[in-house]
């Protein structure tokens, strides 16, 4: 904490400055904020970002396109999948391709439980943020075992490297879409059922949200909110139902939206949204019909490894695809799906080659974040703990 | 009943305590005592590196340089230089653990299954240098690893 109150460099100061983070368990990452505070009520918050920044979008410009999928499962970790579904998505309007349908199901499968986990993640820590622990405790246990799903797919827990351009990685058994449909419709309803029980009516939990960085629905659309952020200011606007992707008009799920677009609101619209993505979930796993996980365009896609070890054709675009990988028809493309976070989009320019000559990235945290400031305006500084905790931000993606 | 009487009682305390109190008496523990128990580990679980042999103990790598090629992070290193036999292996093969995303390409790539991320996640080190793994060090993993590698391939190869 710099000087409090009048000093003889400032004589007529009534503020002082005050750093928060970026190495605080509040921060939800490496986020540092440099307060102006006056006693304990904030006159400005100044968000400092850049500590994470990797240089992910220069570094896709070098790789090919299936080297540069798993960039994307770095960018929020929380949810990585629904990451990878943007860049798969873009790439294959490039190319022209449309995955196989039991692809496009596993897709939306893991893109929900990727909700799923990205909420359950987000309301906890955000409970945890305002004084409750508990639900931290419980929602880590479901998340685990969506976790264990992530694995059971991809080969791992985070960084699943598993939606491709084309489809997906590897088929899923029917062991596992058994289990996911059992948790979806079982523990985690259950989990959600108690988490509410905890929260929604808790007077403490509400006298830390209700009114607490209130988003006005002019306000909420002028500084580019997406996701549940603009949902929760009273805006019904979900890319899933405006302009759906992988088969999401023929899934059957409402939006939730929310009246008062303050931190209550945007956590009750997390909760329903929740249970939405279970719905959405047990849909896609009941309808999975076998068939191929991967287009049969061996130009774009490996071939099986069986026929790989076989076939001498096989074996050459093999050596293709993982050397020089394929390549991509100019063009342009802003592909952007729902995240769990809210609108992630990639915007990606093909010149021909076998690498992106641009790929922008659209991270919904970074515009959440930069509302930062009006939202704590006036506010206590431990609201702004409360915001943060509601903006669910993740440093992966705003410093990108 | 009313707003001001749940308000007055504190209802939702109330609940709310009493649930916790269930979880507490009734519900079974979630966590486990790891080094002694462990979670759940598929056979598509990418850990650390291997380098596998065919069955009559001769290395399966060709040093056909797919997994360089292909490797988004270049954390593999291989020279190569014919054998007095006439066969074609790999001279050094490194991978740097520390550059290493375990994407798994390598092991996509790899068209003779010799470089697999195995099941073992538990290879912690003290120091940096530690993590440079060489070929000796990749196929002791392979040896030490094999049967449970070997395992997991089968059960992967009707997927993959």
């Amino acid at each position: 904490m710099t000087p409090a109150m009048p000093t003889p460099e400032a004589p007529g100061a009534t503020t002082y400055t005050m750093n928060l983070g970026p190495q605080h368990p509040a921060a939800h990452g490496v986020l540092r904020l440099i307060l102006e505070l006056d006693g304990e009520v904030v006159q400005r918050a100044d968000p400092h970002i850049g500590l994470l920044h990797r240089g992910t979008e220069k570094l896709i410009e070098h790789k090919t396109y299936l080297q540069a999928l798993p960039y994307f499962d770095r960018l929020d970790y929380v949810a990585p999948m629904n990451q990878e579904h943007a860049f798969a998505l873009a790439t294959e309007k490039l190319l022209g391709i449309t995955p196989p349908p039991r692809a496009q199901v596993i897709r939306v499968a893991f893109a929900e439980l990727g909700r799923i986990v990205n909420h359950l993640l987000n309301i906890t820590t955000f409970a945890l943020d305002v004084g409750a622990i508990t639900p931290a405790l419980w929602g880590f246990e479901e998340r685990e075992r969506g976790m264990v799903f992530y694995e059971r797919a991809s080969g791992a827990r985070l960084h699943a490297n598993y939606f491709r351009p084309g489809g997906v990685a590897m088929d899923i058994d029917d062991a596992l879409a058994d289990d996911m449909a059992a948790w979806a419709s079982g523990p985690l309803k259950k989990c959600i059922d108690d988490l509410t029980e905890l929260l929604a009516e808790n007077r403490i939990f509400k006298q830390r949200t209700v009114d607490i960085g209130v988003v006005s629905r002019a306000d909420a659309q002028a500084w580019g909110f997406s996701g549940p952020m603009l949902r929760a200011s009273g805006v019904a606007w979900d890319l899933r139902k405006a302009q759906p992707y992988d088969g999401y008009d023929t899934y059957d799920f409402d939006i939730p939206v929310g009246k008062t677009g303050d931190c209550y609101a945007r956590f009750l619209v997390r909760m329903e949204e929740m249970r939405q993505s279970a719905w959405i979930m047990l849909q896609a796993l009941g309808q999975l019909t076998p068939g191929p996980v991967m287009t049969e365009n061996r130009k774009v896609a490996p071939p099986p490894r069986a026929e790989m070890k076989r076939s001498m054709e096989a074996t050459i675009h093999h050596f293709k695809l993982f050397t020089e990988g394929y390549h991509v028809p100019e063009g342009q493309t802003y592909t952007a799906v729902e995240a769990p976070k809210g609108e992630f989009g990639v915007w990606l320019v093909a010149d021909g080659t076998n690498r992106p000559w641009r790929c922008r990235i659209r991270a919904p945290g970074f515009a959440h974040l930069q509302a930062l400031d009006f939202m704590s305006r006036g506010h206590m500084l431990a609201d702004t703990v409360a915001i943060i905790g509601s903006l669910d931000i993740v440093f992966g993606e705003i410093d990108r | 009943m009313p707003r001001f009487l749940q308000n007055l009682f504190l209802v939702e305390i109330v609940r709310g305590f009493a649930l916790t109190l269930h979880y507490m008496l009734f519900v079974p523990r979630a966590t486990i005592n790891y080094p002694y128990e462990k979670g759940p580990l598929s056979p598509r679980f990418r850990g650390e590196h291997a380098l596998r042999r065919y069955p009559n103990g001769e290395e399966r790598c060709i040093a056909c340089k797919l997994c360089e090629a292909v490797c988004p992070a270049q954390a593999i290193t291989i020279e190569a230089a014919p054998r007095p036999d006439g066969s074609r292996r790999t001279t050094r093969y490194d991978i740097d653990m520390t550059k290493c995303i375990y994407c798994g390409l390598c092991e996509e790539a790899c068209p003779v299954d010799a470089i697999v991320e195995g099941p073992n996640f538990e290879y912690g080190t003290e120091t940096r240098t530690e993590l440079f793994y060489t070929k000796d060090k990749l196929l002791e993993n392979g040896d030490k690893w094999e049967a449970q590698i070997a395992m997991n391939l089968a059960q992967k190869a009707p997927y993959s």
